[in-house]
C-alpha cells in the first residue's frame, strides 16, 4: 500500500469518526426534540435558535462536574468500562460502505475504511464486545443496582445475540457473502434485501433495540427499579462516555440495518443518477441516501422508545427465547425452501 | 348479596388471542397515535417572553392606591392586618404634619407599612376589610427573590407611583 493511500484511509478514518461523534452528539438533541413533540411539548429551545447549541451546553455540563469515584469500587476497572463501551461503539463503524466508488481525478477511492471478507462477524464481534464495557462498570461500582443492571445487561445481550444471528444467517444464504461491501453492492437499485427478507429484517431490528438497550429492551438502565442501572455510581464524563456510547451504538446499527436490510447507498434510478452526475458526483449522493436512511432508523428509534413502555423482565426472556429464535430458525427453513425451489423450478 | 344496582358488570379475564399476543398490532397503533401528536401544535407557553392571562379576579401582588390628587389613600386604621388570616401585614401609624397635606389624604398615615409576601395567601380579605379603598391584589405574581427578609416588602415596593411621573 502507498503512502497515499494510506493518508487516504486515515483521512476516511477521522471523517467517519468525526460524522458518528457529532451524529451521537445530536441525537441527543434530537431525542429530545422527538420526545418533545411527540408529547405536545417544545423541547430544548434556549441554547442558540431552536436550541441546537444544546448539545455543546450539555457537553460543558458533563465535563464540570464532580468526578466521583466511589471509595469501594475497584478503581482500575471503574475507568475501564466506560472507555470499553465508547470505544467498541467507535469501531463497529470500521466495516460499514458508505457509499459507491468513489473517483476525484485518476485515483478511485473506496468510500469504505476497510472492507474484509467477514464485516457482519466482525460486526457482531464488536458488538458483543459492547457489553463488556457496561458489566465492567456495573461490577466494579460495588453496588446492588448497578450489579443488577450489569447481570440484565448480559443476559439480555446474550438471548438476543443469538436470534439476531440466526436472522443474519437467513440473509447470507440468499447473499452468499460475509462482505458488508459485496452485500451492498447485491442490492443495486431496488433489490434491497428487505424485500426478500421482511420477517429476517423484523427479527433483525427488534434485536437491534435490545442489542443497543434501547426502549422497549432499556432494562439494564431502567430507572423505575434498579436507580440508573449500570450507571448508577457514574458521574461527570465517564457517565457522559456511557451515554454517548448508546447513541454511537444506535448510529451504527441503524447503519448497518441500512446496509444489510435497506440496500445500504443503493437507490432506484442510481443508475440514471450516475450517467448524469458522473462519478465524483453520484456517490456522493449515495453517501446521502444512506445517510438519510440512517437518520430514518435513528427516528424510529426515538419514535419507539417514547410509544412503547418497557417489558418486564420474563417478557423480555420470553420474547427472545421463546419467540424469535423460533420464529428465526422457521424463517432459515422458509428461505432455503423458497430458494431452492426457484433454482430449480424457475 | 344483593347489588345495590344493577349496574354491576362482571369482567372475564380473557386470554390474549394470537395478534396481541404478537405485540406488533398493538405496537403499529401505538406508534399511529404518537406520530398523530407529532404533527398537533404544541400548548407549551414560552414564560419568560410570552405569558398565560390572568383572569379578571386574579388576585396579585399588592399595590397601596392613591387618590385623584396623588395622595396616599391608607390611613394606618389597622383593619387589613387584623382582617389578614396569615398575620402577614404590620403597619405602623404615623401623624401628618404640616406641609404634608399633598402626601396623605387623612390626618393619620402609614409610616411603615410592610407585608410578608412569604406569608401572604394572597386571599383577599385585606382589599375586602379596607375602609378606604386604599389596597388592592392588582398586580403581578411575586417575583423570586434569594432571602427570607427580602420578601417583606415595605412601601417603598407597594405604594403606587405618583400620579404624574
Amino acid at each position: 500500500m502507498e503512502l497515499s493511500d494510506l493518508l487516504i484511509k486515515l483521512v476516511l478514518v477521522l471523517i467517519i469518526f468525526a460524522i458518528s461523534l457529532v451524529v451521537a452528539m445530536y441525537s441527543t438533541y434530537a431525542e429530545r426534540k422527538v420526545a418533545a413533540f411527540l408529547q405536545d411539548r417544545v423541547g430544548p429551545n434556549r441554547a442558540g435558535p431552536f436550541g441546537i447549541l444544546q448539545p455543546l451546553a450539555d457537553g460543558a455540563k458533563m465535563f464540570m462536574k464532580e468526578e466521583i469515584i466511589p471509595t469501594r469500587a475497584s478503581g482500575f476497572l471503574f475507568v475501564v468500562g466506560p472507555s470499553l463501551a465508547i470505544m467498541t461503539a467507535c469501531i463497529g463503524s470500521a466495516v460499514i460502505p458508505w457509499g459507491p466508488q468513489m473517483q476525484i481525478g485518476s485515483r478511485v477511492i473506496d468510500l469504505q475504511v476497510t472492507d474484509i471478507n467477514v464485516g457482519i462477524l466482525y460486526i457482531f464481534g464488536v458488538v458483543s464486545l459492547g457489553v463488556y464495557g457496561i458489566m465492567i462498570g456495573g461490577w466494579a461500582s460495588n453496588n446492588k443496582y448497578s450489579l443488577l443492571g450489569a447481570i440484565r445487561a448480559a443476559s439480555q445481550s446474550i438471548s438476543y445475540e443469538i436470534s439476531m444471528g440466526l436472522s443474519i444467517i437467513a440473509l447470507l444464504m440468499l447473499t452468499g457473502t460475509l462482505s458488508l461491501k459485496e452485500i451492498a453492492e447485491q442490492q443495486h437499485g431496488w433489490h434491497w434485501n428487505v424485500l426478500y427478507q421482511p420477517l429476517g429484517f423484523l427479527i433483525f431490528m427488534v434485536c437491534a433495540f435490545a442489542e443497543t438497550n434501547r426502549s422497549p429492551f432499556d432494562l439494564p438502565e431502567c430507572e423505575t427499579e434498579l436507580v440508573g442501572g449500570y450507571h448508577t455510581e457514574y458521574s461527570s464524563m465517564k457517565l457522559g462516555f456511557y451515554l454517548f456510547a448508546e447513541y454511537i451504538n444506535m448510529f451504527v446499527s441503524s447503519a448497518v440495518m441500512a446496509t444489510l436490510y435497506w440496500g445500504g447507498y443503493n437507490y432506484p434510478g442510481m443508475d440514471w443518477v450516475a450517467a448524469h452526475a458522473g462519478p465524483t458526483i453520484a456517490p456522493i449522493i449515495g453517501v446521502i441516501v444512506l445517510f438519510a436512511k440512517i437518520f430514518g432508523f435513528i427516528f424510529f428509534f426515538m419514535w419507539i422508545r417514547w410509544t412503547i413502555p418497557r417489558f418486564r423482565y420474563d417478557q423480555l426472556m420470553h420474547l427472545g427465547w421463546k419467540t424469535l429464535i423460533p420464529l428465526a430458525i422457521a424463517n432459515i427453513v422458509l428461505t432455503g425452501v423458497i430458494a431452492t425451489l426457484i433454482k430449480n423450478f424457475a | 348479596m344483593e347489588p345495590l344496582s344493577n349496574k354491576r358488570k362482571l369482567l372475564e379475564v380473557k386470554p390474549l388471542n394470537f395478534w396481541e399476543r404478537a405485540y406488533l398490532p398493538a405496537i403499529a397503533q401505538g406508534l399511529s397515535i404518537t406520530m398523530k401528536h407529532f404533527f398537533k401544535k404544541d400548548v407549551t407557553i414560552r414564560y419568560p417572553e410570552q405569558k398565560r392571562e390572568f383572569s379578571e379576579n386574579f388576585r396579585g401582588l399588592h399595590s397601596l392606591k392613591r387618590d385623584e390628587q396623588g395622595r396616599e389613600r391608607c390611613t394606618a386604621c389597622g383593619l387589613c392586618a387584623l382582617s389578614c388570616p396569615a398575620e402577614a401585614i404590620t403597619m405602623t401609624a404615623g401623624e401628618r404634619q404640616k406641609g404634608e397635606e399633598n402626601l396623605y389624604r387623612e390626618e393619620k398615615y402609614a409610616a411603615v407599612y410592610e407585608i410578608n409576601m412569604l406569608r401572604c395567601i394572597f386571599c383577599g380579605l385585606c382589599e375586602e376589610a379596607c375602609p378606604k379603598e386604599a389596597i388592592y391584589l392588582d398586580g403581578d405574581i411575586v417575583p423570586t427573590d434569594f432571602t427570607r427578609k427580602d420578601f417583606i416588602y415595605g412601601k417603598d415596593k407597594l405604594v403606587e407611583p405618583p400620579l404624574n411621573q
